[in-house]
């Protein structure tokens, strides 16, 4: 059984307006220890994603349909009091800002001891000692002093050091990390995705990174999802997606990076912008910016098949398989 | 051939900014004697550049590293505490408000978020309107009309859109009008400050190409302020890599990629992170980047070096040449990197 499993996951969003799907027919599985990332511009629906899966939305949002099984057992339809064994617990998450994360006026032991404390019976003693273990963990130099110190007092690396720290207090079986190193400098960047990996790999932990940076993505996780207007387009190992991306959207992305242009030249840009939810094109929803689009495109949403080792959501794809099939 | 003539010049900047309160809260009573202490921000320490006329002289650093100070000094939104700006050959940074009108037509900047740096109550044409009618005060209606229109086109934003509010537009298309409207005095010199930060990737590369495309049609020269590397070695033509203040290495941008100099730049390169697997790992640096209040002693870089010695905590680098890069380092100088 698979750690979790996610079956055509519906988000809406019920605005004055009417409502609006903010996520439509998602569906992944997650092995245990296993390195999944999600991309997407903003607007694609990832955070969304990650906040449904441990059951964060709030109202005007709420889960429309399908469910989300962690080992077995349906989240979507846990009530609060039984979500709040599990979340923090079995499954914790990272935040983009740790500024944002961690309460300003309590010292990071007290946050720490606070949070072993709500889902374990153990002492503050105790507490402390686990604590300040997950701190040498996360390779915070003298963190016997730092558990008394107050967030502020501490570098933007070293606050989302801590909150990794929290969240590995209760030995979870899986991490969320929603964008963890956009708000920090590259140099930072590169060592907490270092320390993610091997505390991952360590305490055989599935991590769920989301994040924009294709770059980021490649180095962290074995498979990718790409997202785009709130539906999964192209899904697969990272190493394929990367080298060998299918789906036209997800070939602009990568084709974008500067680093994939000469020096001086254009880059490959993917014209105009994602469509707000509210007004969807027919079809597919990339169709408008697509430059291989098909008469079938503004007609039919296409479905996620298999094309290699990748799952692709686009109609050229599929007519190119269906083609190479005929002749074979 | 020649070199091309250096359009703006800072020597030896310098800025601080005073965190200590105002004057009586800088007094303190110890000891029987009333003192007066001051504490400062050290947001520059005596940088100098000069960018030469049509290249895009990129700064890099990390957060904090006064990367922003530099260009808004260099706007004379800041004064400098120390050291001077020189423009086409003369001497800006003391200059009146009003002696100053005539170089603010022609140096314009770009901020970092669209979603800030566009009034909310005014339309898309007011905003572009009045930095024209301003600076060009005897141009007739239609005149100011007509190149409102041109700048437009020039971004690609339609000029129909003009009664429109920002709100209405994506953060894309607004940094488009910011660009625009920094276009629409006809500047020769733009400071760009993190103008894609904000962005998606896929309106980076938007935003990218137009600076590029605009560079290229009015030979204008840009000062462009990043943390994103990859964004440098696409777009400049030299790199000056700042580290707390201090300027470690300036360099053509294609020396600065394949053969960098000062520990910090190799370190900055090579985290990176990239889409191939045959990368090597992170230099990884040890420490905090020190606090700018405080400057440590000697090179502002000893204390996560790997490389440093006792002459690195106690006598400040001097920018050197070193081939065809200037670096800031004692290990280069003595030949010991």
């Amino acid at each position: 059984m698979p750690l979790l499993e996610v079956n055509n996951l519906e988000v809406c969003f019920g605005l004055r307006q009417g409502s609006v799907t903010a996520l439509r027919d998602i569906s992944f599985q997650l092995e245990r220890g296993e390195r999944l990332g999600i991309v997407g511009e903003s607007g694609a629906g990832k955070s969304v994603l990650g906040f449904s899966i441990i059951n964060l939305i709030s109202r005007p949002g709420f889960i429309n349909k399908g469910e989300v099984l962690f080992e077995g057992k349906n989240l979507a339809a846990l009530k609060n009091k039984e979500m709040r064994t599990i979340r923090g617990n079995r499954i914790a998450m990272i935040f983009q800002d740790p500024m944002m994360t961690l309460n300003p006026v309590l010292t990071i032991g007290d946050q720490m001891v606070e949070c072993l404390r709500a889902h374990r019976k153990i002492s503050k003693q105790d507490a402390r000692v686990i604590s300040l273990q997950k701190l040498k963990q996360v390779y915070i130099p003298s963190p016997d002093t730092r558990l008394d110190q107050y967030p502020h007092e501490l570098s933007g690396g070293m606050r989302q050091r801590i909150v990794i720290a929290i969240g590995l207090l209760l030995d979870p079986d899986l991490i969320i990390a929603d964008e963890p190193t956009t708000a920090l400098d590259v140099t930072i960047q590169a060592e907490i995705m270092e320390l993610m990996v091997e505390l991952c790999e360590r305490n055989n932990v599935a991590l769920i990174l989301i994040t924009h940076d294709l770059g980021v993505v490649s180095e962290v996780t074995q498979r990718t999802i790409v997202m785009y207007a709130g539906r999964v387009i192209e899904e697969g190992p990272t190493k394929e997606i990367i080298n060998d991306a299918q789906h036209p959207y997800t070939q602009g992305l990568i084709n974008a990076l500067p680093q994939m242009a000469l020096p001086g030249q254009r880059l490959n840009q993917i014209r105009g912008t994602m469509p707000g939810l509210n007004d969807l094109p027919s079809g597919c929803a990339f169709s408008p910016r697509c430059d291989y689009v098909l008469p079938a495109c503004h007609e039919a949403i296409p479905a996620l098949t298999k094309s290699g080792g990748c799952n692709v959501a686009c109609h050229l794809v599929t007519e190119q398989n269906n083609l190479s099939e005929v002749n074979e | 051939m020649s070199q091309p003539a250096s359009l703006l010049k800072i020597n030896n900047l310098h800025k601080r900014f005073s965190i200590s309160g105002d004057f009586l809260d800088q007094l303190s009573f110890k000891g029987g004697k009333i003192t007066r202490t001051q504490e400062h921000v050290h947001a520059i320490n005596g940088i100098s550049l000069d960018v030469k006329k049509g290249e895009a002289l990129c700064v890099v650093g990390e957060s904090g590293c006064g990367k922003s100070t530099v260009a808004r000094t260099v706007m004379n939104l800041l004064r400098p505490s120390e050291g001077e700006i020189h423009y086409a050959g003369k001497r800006i940074d003391n200059l009146s408000h009003r002696a100053l009108l005539p170089y603010r037509k022609q140096m314009q900047m770009i901020f970092q978020n669209p979603y800030a740096s566009l009034n909310p109550r005014m339309t898309i044409n007011q905003a572009l309107h009045e930095p024209v009618k301003f600076h060009n005060p005897k141009w007739s209606h239609g005149q100011v009309l007509d190149k409102v229109h041109e700048v437009m086109e020039a971004v690609g934003v339609d000029p129909s859109w003009g009664v429109r509010f920002p709100h209405e537009f994506s953060g894309g298309q607004r940094q488009r009008i910011s660009i625009a409207r920094a276009l629409a005095v006809e500047p020769e010199f733009i400071v760009a400050d993190e103008p894609i930060s904000a962005l998606d990737v896929s309106i980076q590369a938007q935003v990218l190409n137009l600076l590029m495309d605009a560079q290229a049609e009015r030979d204008l020269t840009y000062l462009f302020i990043t943390h994103d590397l990859s964004v440098v070695e696409h777009f400049g033509t030299r790199v000056a890599v700042m580290y707390l203040g201090t300027l470690c290495e300036l360099a053509d941008t294609k020396e600065l990629f394949s053969n960098p100099r000062h520990p910090y730049t190799k370190a900055l390169l090579s985290a990176i992170p990239k889409l191939s697997d045959d990368r090597e790992p992170p230099i990884k640096l040890t420490g905090e980047v020190p606090t700018p209040v405080n400057l440590p002693s000697g090179c502002v870089f000893h204390g996560r070096c790997p490389y440093a010695n006792e002459r690195c905590t106690q006598e400040i680098p001097q920018l050197k040449p070193d081939g065809t890069t200037m670096v800031a380092c004692h290990g280069i100088d003595e030949g010991r990197l």
